[in-house]
Parts: C-alpha cells; sequence; structure tokens
C-alpha cells in the first residue's frame, strides 16, 4: 500500500508544475485501487508544493474514485445564490452531471480563487469566464485522459454526463479517468472553446440551492452559529448618540452580575467603519451578557457625537425645492426655453425619500479567536466571518491589530441577509478587540436594537423635479435638483445623480444639480444605491408627466427610449434602449396593460436600468377609501441575458419586490439629536406574508453576457406601485414611506 | 439544576430560569438551527413547538418550559425520513437566505398538524408572526400547498438528489 501511495505522490509531484494543480484528483477507481485515505496526503502535497504560489485560478475541482465532483464555491454566499450559480457554471463547461456535483465553500485565498467578495450584482458578470475555463480545462484535461486510456483520437470523444464517450460508444467515466487525467497537460488557456447555448444542460435550468436541505434541516451554519471550544459571548454597547465617547461606566458593578466574565471599555478610533468607543461584556452566555448590560449605566461625551436631525434635514431640503444646487452635473439644450414656450406643459415637484436600515434577519455577529503568543509577532488570530469581504479580515488584523497575513485564519460564514450591510467590517473589528482583551475565542452578538442603532444606513434624500412636454405630448425638457448627504466631505453610498441618469441622454433639453447636506450618520451601500430612490423620483414624475400630456405611460416611455441603440456600445453599465423597450413591452402585454380596471384599481408601470440590468414592472393595485392598499399582482420582466440558475433568479427578483414594498409601505430611520429613534420590529415594520403580492417573473435570455441580479428588480418597484395608487386613485405618491401619508397594507 | 426535553432528549442544565427557551437551545444543548432575530418574538426566526404547539422560544424562560417536550427543527426529521414539510421546502426552492427558514418551517408544521388543508386566509393567519426578510412569502406558501395536496412523502433524506433536481 505504501508504494502505491509513493506512486502517486511522485506522480502527483512530476505533474505539479504542468497541471499547476488546477485539479486536484483525490483517488481513482478501475484497474488501481487507491483507497480514499490517501486523498489527505496529495492535498497535503499540494498545500507543500509550488502550487499555492501559484496566482493560477486552479482550485476549484476535485474528483474522488466514485465519481464524486466536488466544486468549490469561491464566493460569500447572503442569500443571493452564488454557492450555487458559480459550481452551475463549471459543472456545465466541464460535461459533469449536477448530480453528481458536490459543493463546498472555498477557503480564503485570492491567489488560489481570485477575489472572493460579494457585493454591486457582480460576481457573475465578473467570474463568469473564469468559472467557464475552469470547467472547460477539466473536460479538456479528461478528454485527454479518455484518448489516453482508450487509445482513439481526442476529436472522436464527447464529454458529457459525467463521462467521456467515444462515438463507438465505448466510456469511462469521470471516477475512472480521475488518475489519469491529473498527469495530462493543462491546456492553454487561450485554446479552451466554450460551449454553445443550446448545448446548455445545467445553465438555465432550475436548481435547489446546495444548502437547502442543511438549511430545512436547521443544519446549516450562519455565522451566529459558530461554537468553538472555550467559547466565551459577548455584546458591545455604543453610545446612542453615534461616536459618543465614554466618560466612565459602572464597570465593577457589571463584572459581579451573574454570568459575567468580564467588561471593560474599548477605546475607539473615532471611525465607525472600524472601531467605536463601547464598552464590551463577556459572559458565559449570550443571555449573561445581554441581561447585565441591562444594568450598565454609561455616562457619555457626546460633543463629538452625531446630532444629525431628519426633521432639520427636511426643513432645509424643503426649502431648496425649486431651486437649483450649487454642483452642476449637466446643462444640455436649453430646459428654460422649453419652459418658456406657453405650448408646452411645464410641472414641477418635490419627492423626498427616509434614511432606511439593511435590517437582515441575522443581526451582525462576529467569532473571533485571538490568542496571544509570547510576544506580538507570536500572536495568531482565526475569526469566523459572515461577511460580504471575507479577506478584509486581513486587512483589519493588520491595520488595527498589526498582524501579519500568515498569523490570521479566516473561515467564510453563510450571512442571514446582507443586503450591502456586510460590506462594513467593526463588527468584526469589535470582536477582535474584545478576544484579545479576554485573550479566549469570543462570539459577539449584536441585539436587534444594536442593529438598528448602528447600521450604516442607506441615505435618505429629497429630489426637485421639473420637466415639460410640447403639444404633442412628448417629453421636451427634464430637470432634476438632487439633494443628498455629505459624509466627511465625500457623498454617502447612493447620494449620487449622473449626468447619464435616465431621461437626460433621451431629451432633448436636461439640466442637473447636486446640494449634499453634512451629516455624521454612517450610510453605505443598501441594495441597488442610488438607484432605489432615484427610480422612485423619475419614473413618477414620468409617470406625472404623460398624464399631464394625456398620453398613456406605456407608449409615452417607449417614445422617451426612441430607437434602438446603445448610448455606449460594449459596456453593460450602459443604458440599451432596445432591451428596455422589450422588457417594458413584456411586461406591458404579460400585465395586460391597456385592460379595463374595477373602479378604486390601477395598474402602474415603470423601468429602471441599474446595474447592468434592464427591468420593467407593472403593479396592479386596489385602494379603499381609507387608503387601504391591496398589491395583487406585480408582473417583472428582465433582461440580464442568458439566466444561470432559473430558480435563484426568480428568486431574487421576487425578494426584490416583495423589499421594494415593504420598504417603500412602511420602513423609516429617522434620527434626532444623532440618535437613532427606531430600535426593533415593532417600529420598524416589514412586510409579512398576508400583504405579499403574487410575484410573476418573465425573462428576455438576450444573447449579451449575463450580468446580476441581486440589486437591479427593486428600483422599479416603488414607482410602479406609486404610479398604480395614482391610476387608481389619482393621488400621486410624492414620498415614501407611504404609512405617513395614511396608508395601510 | 433543571431538566429540559429537547427532541426526545432530557438535559440536565445549570441556568438562570429566567433565561429564555431560545438561548439555552443554542447555547447550553447546542442546536443553532433555532434562530436568534429580535427578541421580542416579532420576527419568529426562533419558533420551536412546545408540546406540539408553536411558540416563539426568544420571549419563553425556561421556567416555564416544566416537563413539557420542545420539538425544533433538528427534531422534525426521523428516521423514516425528513419532514413534509422539509421536503417540500427543498422542492419549492424556498429558502434564499435561509436564516428564517428554521421558524417557517416549524410553523408551518403546527399549522399543518391543525388544518391539513389550509385555506389562503388560514395560512396568513398562522404565518404572519415569522417575517422574511428575502420575500419568500410565494414559496412559503406554495410548500404549505404542497404538503396539503399530499405530492410530499416522507423520504430519505439522504436521497435528496431528485429532489434537487427535480
Amino acid at each position: 500500500m505504501s508504494d502505491l501511495i509513493e506512486s502517486v505522490k511522485a506522480a502527483v509531484s512530476q505533474h505539479k508544475v504542468n497541471r499547476r494543480g488546477f485539479l486536484k484528483l483525490t483517488g481513482i477507481a478501475g484497474s488501481g485501487f487507491i483507497i480514499a485515505s490517501i486523498a489527505p496526503l496529495i492535498m497535503a502535497e499540494e498545500n507543500l508544493g509550488t502550487l499555492v504560489g501559484s496566482a493560477e485560478l486552479n482550485a476549484f475541482v476535485e474528483i474522488s474514485s466514485d465519481g464524486t465532483i466536488t466544486i468549490y464555491s469561491s464566493n460569500p454566499e447572503m442569500g443571493q445564490g452564488i454557492k450555487t450559480a458559480l459550481p452551475m457554471i463549471i459543472a456545465e463547461e466541464m460535461g459533469a452531471k449536477w448530480e453528481d456535483v458536490k459543493v463546498l465553500q472555498s477557503s480564503v485565498d485570492a491567489t488560489r480563487f481570485g477575489p472572493q467578495q460579494a457585493g454591486g450584482s457582480t460576481t457573475v458578470p465578473r467570474t463568469f469566464d473564469q468559472m467557464r475555463r475552469m470547467g472547460a480545462s477539466a473536460r479538456e484535461m479528461l478528454r485527454s485522459a479518455g484518448s489516453e486510456a482508450m487509445e482513439v483520437s481526442r476529436d472522436e470523444l464527447k464529454v458529457a454526463e459525467s463521462k467521456v464517450t467515444h462515438t463507438t460508444g465505448k466510456f469511462l467515466t469521470f471516477g475512472q479517468l480521475a488518475a489519469l487525467a491529473i498527469r495530462q497537460k493543462v491546456p492553454d488557456e487561450d485554446s479552451l472553446m466554450f460551449k454553445a447555448r443550446e448545448d446548455y444542460t445545467i445553465i438555465g435550468t432550475s436548481v435547489s440551492g446546495v444548502d437547502n436541505m442543511m438549511i430545512s434541516t436547521g443544519l446549516a451554519l450562519f455565522g451566529i452559529d459558530t461554537r468553538v471550544p472555550e467559547m466565551l459571548y459577548a455584546c458591545y454597547q455604543k453610545c446612542p448618540a453615534i461616536g459618543g465617547k465614554v466618560v466612565k461606566a459602572n464597570i465593577d458593578e457589571i463584572r459581579k452580575l451573574p454570568g459575567v466574565v468580564d467588561a471593560f471599555v474599548l477605546d475607539g478610533n473615532d471611525d465607525p467603519r472600524q472601531l467605536l468607543d463601547g464598552v464590551a461584556i463577556v459572559g458565559t452566555s449570550t443571555w449573561a451578557a445581554f441581561s447585565a448590560r441591562n444594568s450598565l449605566e454609561v455616562q457619555w461625551d457626546e460633543s463629538s457625537a452625531s446630532k444629525d436631525s431628519w426633521s432639520g434635514l427636511v426643513e432645509r431640503a424643503t426649502q431648496l425645492h425649486g431651486t437649483r444646487g450649487k454642483e452642476l452635473v449637466i446643462d444640455k439644450g436649453d430646459v428654460k426655453e422649453a419652459y418658456a414656450n406657453p405650448e408646452n406643459t411645464t410641472l414641477e415637484a418635490f419627492y423626498e425619500y427616509p434614511f432606511v436600515s439593511h435590517f437582515t434577519m441575522e443581526p451582525m455577529n462576529c467569532t473571533a479567536h485571538y490568542r496571544k503568543g509570547s510576544d506580538a509577532s507570536n500572536d495568531s488570530l482565526e475569526l469566523w466571518l459572515p461577511t460580504q469581504g471575507p479577506a478584509r479580515g486581513y486587512q483589519i488584523a493588520k491595520s488595527m491589530f498589526g498582524l501579519e497575513e500568515d498569523q490570521v485564519t479566516i473561515h467564510m460564514m453563510r450571512m442571514g441577509g446582507s443586503f450591502g450591510r456586510r460590506v462594513y467590517f467593526e463588527y468584526i473589528a469589535e470582536a477582535i478587540a474584545i478576544s484579545k482583551q479576554v485573550n479566549k475565542p469570543v462570539k459577539l452578538t449584536w441585539s436587534r436594537e444594536d442593529d438598528l442603532h448602528h447600521d450604516f444606513y442607506r441615505s435618505g434624500g429629497f429630489q426637485s423635479v421639473k420637466g415639460s412636454v410640447d403639444k404633442q405630448g412628448r417629453l421636451i425638457a427634464f430637470e432634476d435638483h438632487f439633494m443628498g448627504m455629505n459624509y466627511d466631505g465625500r457623498p454617502v453610498s447612493g447620494s449620487r445623480f449622473p449626468d447619464t441618469e435616465f431621461p437626460i441622454l433621451n431629451v432633448k433639453n436636461a439640466h442637473a444639480s447636486k446640494t449634499f447636506f453634512d451629516i455624521k450618520t454612517p450610510c453605505g451601500p443598501w441594495r441597488a444605491p442610488g438607484s432605489n430612490t432615484t427610480a422612485f423620483v423619475v419614473q413618477s414624475f414620468l409617470d406625472e408627466l404623460s398624464h399631464a400630456a394625456g398620453r398613456d405611460y406605456l407608449e409615452f416611455l417607449l417614445e422617451i427610449m426612441g430607437e434602438r441603440r446603445w448610448f455606449e456600445e460594449g459596456n453593460v453599465r450602459s443604458l440599451n434602449t432596445g432591451r428596455a423597450a422589450d422588457v417594458i413591452k413584456l411586461a406591458a402585454k404579460e400585465a395586460g396593460w391597456g385592460k379595463s380596471m374595477p373602479k378604486g384599481s390601477g395598474l402602474g408601470l415603470a423601468f429602471y436600468f441599474s446595474h447592468a440590468g434592464h427591468i420593467a414592472e407593472v403593479a396592479e393595485v386596489s385602494v379603499d377609501k381609507n387608503r387601504h392598499l391591496t398589491v395583487h399582482k406585480v408582473t417583472v420582466a428582465v433582461d440580464v441575458g442568458p439566466i444561470i440558475n432559473m430558480s435563484g433568479a426568480t428568486s431574487q427578483v421576487e425578494g426584490a419586490v416583495i423589499d421594494g414594498l415593504s420598504t417603500m409601505m412602511a420602513q423609516k430611520i429617522t434620527m434626532e439629536a444623532g440618535r437613532i429613534q427606531q430600535d426593533n420590529f415593532h417600529n420598524y415594520e416589514v412586510l409579512r406574508i398576508p400583504d405579499s403580492p403574487r410575484v410573476d417573473v418573465h425573462f428576455i435570455q438576450s444573447d449579451f453576457g449575463p450580468t446580476g441580479l441581486g440589486e437591479p428588480a427593486l428600483p422599479p418597484l416603488a414607482p410602479a406601485v406609486g404610479n398604480a395608487i395614482f391610476a387608481a386613485t389619482g393621488h400621486r405618491v410624492r414620498k415614501m414611506p407611504l404609512s405617513e401619508q395614511g396608508y395601510t397594507i | 439544576m433543571m431538566k429540559l426535553s429537547v427532541n426526545g432528549q432530557t438535559h440536565t442544565l445549570d441556568v438562570d430560569p429566567e433565561t429564555p427557551l431560545l438561548w439555552v437551545i443554542r447555547e447550553n444543548v447546542g442546536l443553532t438551527g433555532t434562530k436568534f432575530g429580535c427578541g421580542i418574538a416579532q420576527c419568529g426566526a426562533c419558533t420551536v413547538h412546545i408540546d406540539g404547539k408553536p411558540v416563539r422560544s426568544c420571549v419563553t424562560p425556561i421556567s416555564a418550559v416544566g416537563n413539557s417536550e420542545v420539538t425544533t427543527i433538528e427534531g422534525l426529521a426521523d428516521e423514516s425520513g425528513l419532514h413534509p414539510v422539509q421536503q417540500a421546502w427543498i422542492a419549492e426552492q424556498v429558502p434564499q437566505c435561509g436564516y428564517c427558514q428554521s421558524g417557517q418551517i416549524m410553523s408551518a408544521v403546527a399549522l399543518l398538524r391543525d388544518s391539513p388543508d389550509p385555506t389562503d386566509a388560514e395560512i396568513d393567519a398562522a404565518m404572519q408572526g415569522n417575517v422574511c426578510r428575502c420575500g419568500m412569502y410565494q414559496r412559503i406558501k406554495r410548500g404549505i400547498k404542497r404538503v396539503a395536496s399530499g405530492e410530499v412523502q416522507f423520504f430519505d433524506p439522504k436521497s435528496d438528489i431528485e429532489v434537487q433536481h427535480g
């Protein structure tokens, strides 16, 4: 047996430069049986060899002797379905049967897997070709192995269904070929051919998420479920006025409480993205820590803390209605001439949207184990991270704790939702700091109140809009004064209004300008930043203009799109009016646009282009005399190119519609004297099952490259519902949330 | 010391009697399928059964459980296989992030036990305490209706392949 092991190790060693660890083959079957126990030896060999240092993306696929194909999913999973979608792409290209595939979360190692992050609906477009190369390369090595084993030409072999089949019908399975495949030359990347779309058997099908069995049995491990030996449990109290500093706290009293192991003040660095001042309570259970916090008394110095006031912002913005901002975005044609023409109809309106929270179901948490060595160079850190950017753990460890990458081990954990929240890492820094202080593994869990009081919020804002239609009812001028927020002298995430914003490129006369209000409330990306609010304003206001012109909005919108063109050829982030028109028409047709509706009911249409996705939505609503709103159905037409996982894609669209409705219905974060005024589900409401509409999703699987779907289906929802409310009642929604205008759902 | 029966197994625990059942299940018993979401019985992520009835374990002190039998998500499957609701959840591809689904499934199991063929109104009433932040309500309804229609049977949890790809 040992001879056999040695010979395999030698074979691996001999070929490792060529294959560069691309295929990790953990056993073979057929003539030379090797038992599974040698697999770790081979893997260890790889870890020791030159393979690891290579920048090749080479570690995605393993085949074992029983035919199991293990595919490593390299990117963080937060519900967007990437852990299923990326392996589907690899499996498709390599000719695997999906039934034979087992998916495992990869380790955190950019040299092996490339950038491992999630956000901006970018993972699929960014990695589609990379995953195809991984699959195609594996396929060609298996083909070469088949050629060698059967002594036939490569051209006479077909690779599909987890086997390599000769034209005569003779075949060998992937499992049988595994050992031989390992010795094949890694194909030159440029020589790889990708499968034609019409030959796909996995991409485009409906596949249940690879963790669904674990989730449905309660076994899936989210970050918050981390358990390590001798682990302690912690909570962390920060100043309710964001950025306040600890003057003193009744630490000695807290330390005496039952189940409390330690309590201490952490000195922050005033950066909410890193570490703010606070009091840590470490206990033998989360409940002990949470309970002790009820007795915590802290004196805060709020002199440098946030003093933000939502009502103050509203007052300032309202005064700016009808003005222009100091910062010019674009001045195209002559809007004033359009306004002055008495034959044109000109409208002005003021739109408002609040701050909102990410409010993930799984509150922020992190488990850290800081082990102190004999001196700092011997310290080590192990992290269990629910985050959209696990490699950030290395950066924090380095910049805040002086640890080099080889002193840090990171485990990528499944997230219970994120929506942009977990691109920040202050909860990670807090956990490390607490663990370092107690020199034990610590799980830090935020309460729901912590989570709501210390988010990186979707920024609220205001837009003062103006526009004209000519006597033929055509859009002739559009103007927007965007009012957003600045933090530390820079616009916060989503506080943007680019010169490509629809319909600037499509209209003859356009003007856009910006004003920023300084705030100290931290803001961050929230599912389709900027788009989720501007879509509401612009698509509602264009609907206003179409009504003023006596036009049907479908016709009006298609007219604005104009001829089929791609504003920036080849750039998927640029609007393609042909793709836009196609989804608009499809959504209208599927929703029965134009059908007669009973009194108090209406259809509303909206289109928005963001994150490379062209998406149109039609909402069907009814509103009773007490402003009780029922959203019966939302019809969505999507063009994000070819769909990878039909189930995952549909799920993202369904979820975006519900999220959009939930947000527009009742969600609002307000702050006064720097304090967030919402606390938990009782005063920050989320849409529930009785109020959730039916969502019908239709895809146009165009030939453009596939792009992401985590975000772009959300922005059109609010204007579609707002426009439908207008159709049903004549009341124009210019402000979110609806609950503040007397609506219930 | 107090005794607590979870999924048919009795545990002897040294905990403060005021500790919510949620934290005892997660940190003392060591079953982490039951989730923490709000701590005030508003989100449903912590739903377990006490003697078959759905309760929010985050506000149920351990002292109130007494000799009752606690069932968690981990206790639904038995040697004959997954519970039909679990099977339906996989077949209908319900989970997105998946964090709320333990609670959703526990509420659905209780509903279907009392009302094997629930109306839409009964589904709404029984499930409205469970928030799904990812908005998978349409699939949750379909999952419940799939069970009610008898389309799902107990099956071997190891043979999930067909369901995953069906």
